[in-house]
């Protein structure tokens, strides 16, 4: 993204390396077949959006990352989030929770509860959700390497309460390529990580029909360095990689297709952002068609959580952050998201406040009600701008695709770090860029003010967490049938070791009580670990 | 004539916290400055790093951290190093620091800490002017 200095013969070029003209008409969009290329929002090839009345209908979902501390302190924030009108949650866990390790392992000191919830056995999981309506609302888990454990927990809770496993509405996070790429909580090698993703899927459209078993996230590859491009291309590389692992299976696509979901990133340039969606819409709907021969319509379609973009935001004069949440949620809305979710304005710093959770929700409740974004569907659609943006948007995204698959696909240039070094070395221009102030980042480059850093509050760690957790698993571990626990637990590994589906196992061992750091370690002995390939 | 020996730079990032954007970004400037800079991936133990220092013969050690726990990581490394007879090596700490702490990690024997928002020539220059002296003594 260039600085426009107001000097029109400077050219314009985006974070997606588009050129942009100062003016566009009828002559840049000429080509562009309207059945084809754009259509009726609801009808393939869903550019406009996925439903035919969009927010008309039905507004997008709010949904606030939260979780901290214990499990009952969690609870309390849920209900409280859905006092306030949030229609959805999202349950961030601490780092040994989403590293398979347990509170009183040594090398999670210092972190337990720290990040999120600390989750240790199944009785964690039941006093997060006592008194929640769970198959009225629809919930998140942010989670990933062991996103098929944190399943089991959820679906043993959801039988505790007497709700039927077709009434549970929800998403694991389970994106383990990104993690490797991104956000760094992984555990086992790629191969068999996918093959967990894949037993996931395959349980879920058996016994779980409604719920999302992945969330494909360009999210925090955008966040890690990647172009608003590349975002979109590797997101739909692992897309198709878990597809893949999918159709091994015997599945149909479209037995699976239509619950695959995905995260997305907004900031940067907001017609870039627009563009970057409608054009992902379209280039999804015809892989899944044309690629994998989908038949129903709703596997064609794009579903995403969209909102952002914590890599926008910055440290300097916080409270700038939250207009640019709320341009954010501008974006997001104008470009037919399902789910919004806010990075609050103090989270470059710490966890969020109550203050700043509420602020980003009631920014998302402002735009629903205030400002006649539910009015009609895809208000930008026909902008000559546009429509010739999300164009060039897709040629670029189908060249970024075909780059991976040069490498020799997500998998390989995972493993080898092929797609972790082309992204870490973009993040490094473009800090250096912003460093100069050739991308423009205000009160970091300009508008510089000297010494007024906001006292900002900050998210209190209790190291009681940690203590709490502790003598809870040991009571537990005195009180459980050890018996049925080993025993759930070497039937885990049997299958493990064998192509069966992990699944029913890992429902017995957290029925049993096992915890979550003993089911990690048998899955450890199995699968190895992944070796990180750390050159620059 | 005295041969210049490069800086040598391990990057490392202690504990569970994933966030290694800022650690790749640091390293790819020292790199860019003629340093040679070791970057460890992560999930590293203070144990594993102290190692690692050890091996390379590190001059400078720069910990990246954004979860929160750096007291706790960056007091039980200064400890280490302590103990190993080697708390010569200079120590940076980098990432989603507060204010109020910087102080507290001086006073651990951290030499330098660069909270986000650091300039990367800052950096550069720091570890230049610690390490390169350092390095004429040797």
């Amino acid at each position: 993204m260039k600085k426009n200095n107001g000097d029109a013969e400077e050219p314009v070029v985006l974070e997606s390396g588009i050129e942009v003209k100062p003016v566009y008409g009828p002559e840049d969009t000429k080509d562009l077949d309207f059945e084809e290329k754009i259509g009726r929002p609801g009808e393939y090839p869903f550019t406009r959006g996925i439903h035919p009345l969009m927010y008309r209908k039905r507004p997008w979902t709010m949904r606030q990352y939260s979780g901290f501390g214990t499990p009952k302190q969690t609870n309390e924030r849920f209900k409280w989030l859905l006092e306030q009108g949030q229609t959805a949650l999202n349950v961030a866990f601490d780092l040994p929770t989403q590293l398979g390790l347990d509170s009183d392992d040594p090398f999670a000191e210092e972190e337990v509860g720290r990040v999120g919830m600390a989750i240790d056995t199944l009785e964690d999981m039941e006093e997060a959700f006592q008194d929640i309506p769970i198959d009225k609302i629809s919930t998140a888990l942010t989670i990933n390497p062991v996103a098929s454990v944190l399943l089991a927990m959820y679906l043993a809770v959801t039988e505790k309460q007497g709700i039927p496993w077709d009434r549970v509405r929800g998403t694991t996070q389970n994106d383990i390529l990104k993690e490797y790429i991104g956000r760094g909580t992984w555990i086992f090698p790629v191969e068999p990580s996918i093959r967990l993703i894949g037993d996931m899927v395959e349980f879920c459209s058996r016994n779980v029909p409604k719920f999302n078993p992945f969330s494909v996230c360009g999210y925090h590859i955008r966040e890690s360095g990647a172009t608003p491009v590349q975002e979109m291309a590797y997101a739909f590389e692992i897309a198709i990689t878990y597809i893949e692992e999918v159709l091994k299976r015997g599945l149909a696509i479209d037995d699976f297709a239509g619950r695959i979901a995905f995260n997305f990133d907004i900031h940067g340039n907001i017609w870039e952002q627009v563009a970057k969606f409608r054009a992902g819409r379209r280039l999804w709907a015809k892989i899944v068609k044309e690629r994998f021969g989908a038949q129903n319509p709703r596997s064609m379609t794009l579903r995403m959580i969209a909102g952002g973009g914590g890599g926008g935001l910055t440290v300097q004069q916080p409270e700038n952050n939250i207009a640019r949440g709320a341009y954010y949620a501008l974006i997001s809305a104008l470009s037919g998201t399902q789910t919004m979710a806010l990075c609050s304005y103090d989270e470059a710093y710490t966890i969020p406040s109550k203050k700043a959770a509420l602020i980003s929700l009631r920014t998302m409740q402002i735009l629903a009600d205030e400002m006649g974004l539910k009015d009609t569907v895809d208000p930008l659609g026909g902008s000559y701008y546009i429509e010739w943006l999300t164009d060039r948007m897709e040629q670029k995204i189908v060249e970024a695709m075909q780059k991976v698959e040069d490498m020799g696909g997500m998998v390989k240039a995972v493993r080898e770090g092929q797609i972790q070094r082309e992204v870490s070395h973009q993040a490094y221009l473009k800090e250096k860029k912003i460093q100069s102030g050739e991308i423009p980042k205000v009160g970091v480059n300009r508008y510089v003010m000297a010494e007024e850093r906001t006292e900002i509050e900050m998210h209190p760690f209790n190291s009681d967490v940690a203590e709490e957790q502790k003598k809870k698993l040991e009571r537990i571990k005195t009180e459980r049938d050890n018996a049925a626990v080993e025993s759930a637990v070497n039937g885990l590994k049997k299958a493990a070791q064998t192509e069966e589906n992990v699944m029913p196992h890992l429902l017995e061992a957290v029925k049993s009580y096992a915890t979550l750091g003993e089911i990690t370690k048998v899955l450890k002995e199995v699968f190895g670990e992944f070796e990180e390939p750390v050159g620059l | 004539m005295r041969v210049e020996r490069k800086i040598r730079v391990v990057i490392a990032k202690p504990g569970l916290d994933g966030h290694d954007v800022g650690a790749k970004v640091v390293a790819l400037a020292l790199k860019d400055a003629g340093m040679e800079v070791i970057y460890t991936g992560l999930h590293r133990t203070i144990d594993e790093i102290v190692k690692t220092a050890l091996e390379e013969d590190a001059d400078v050690v720069g910990l990246s951290i954004y979860s929160g726990a750096h007291l706790a990581l960056s007091k039980k490394l200064m400890g280490r190093l302590k103990e190993m007879g080697i708390d010569d090596i200079l120590v940076l700490v980098g990432g989603n620091i507060p204010e109020r702490d910087i102080g507290v990690l001086q006073e651990f024997g951290v030499g330098g800490v660069f909270p986000v928002g650091t300039k990367l020539d800052d950096i550069v220059d720091f570890i230049q002017k610690k390490a390169g002296i350092e390095n004429e003594k040797k």
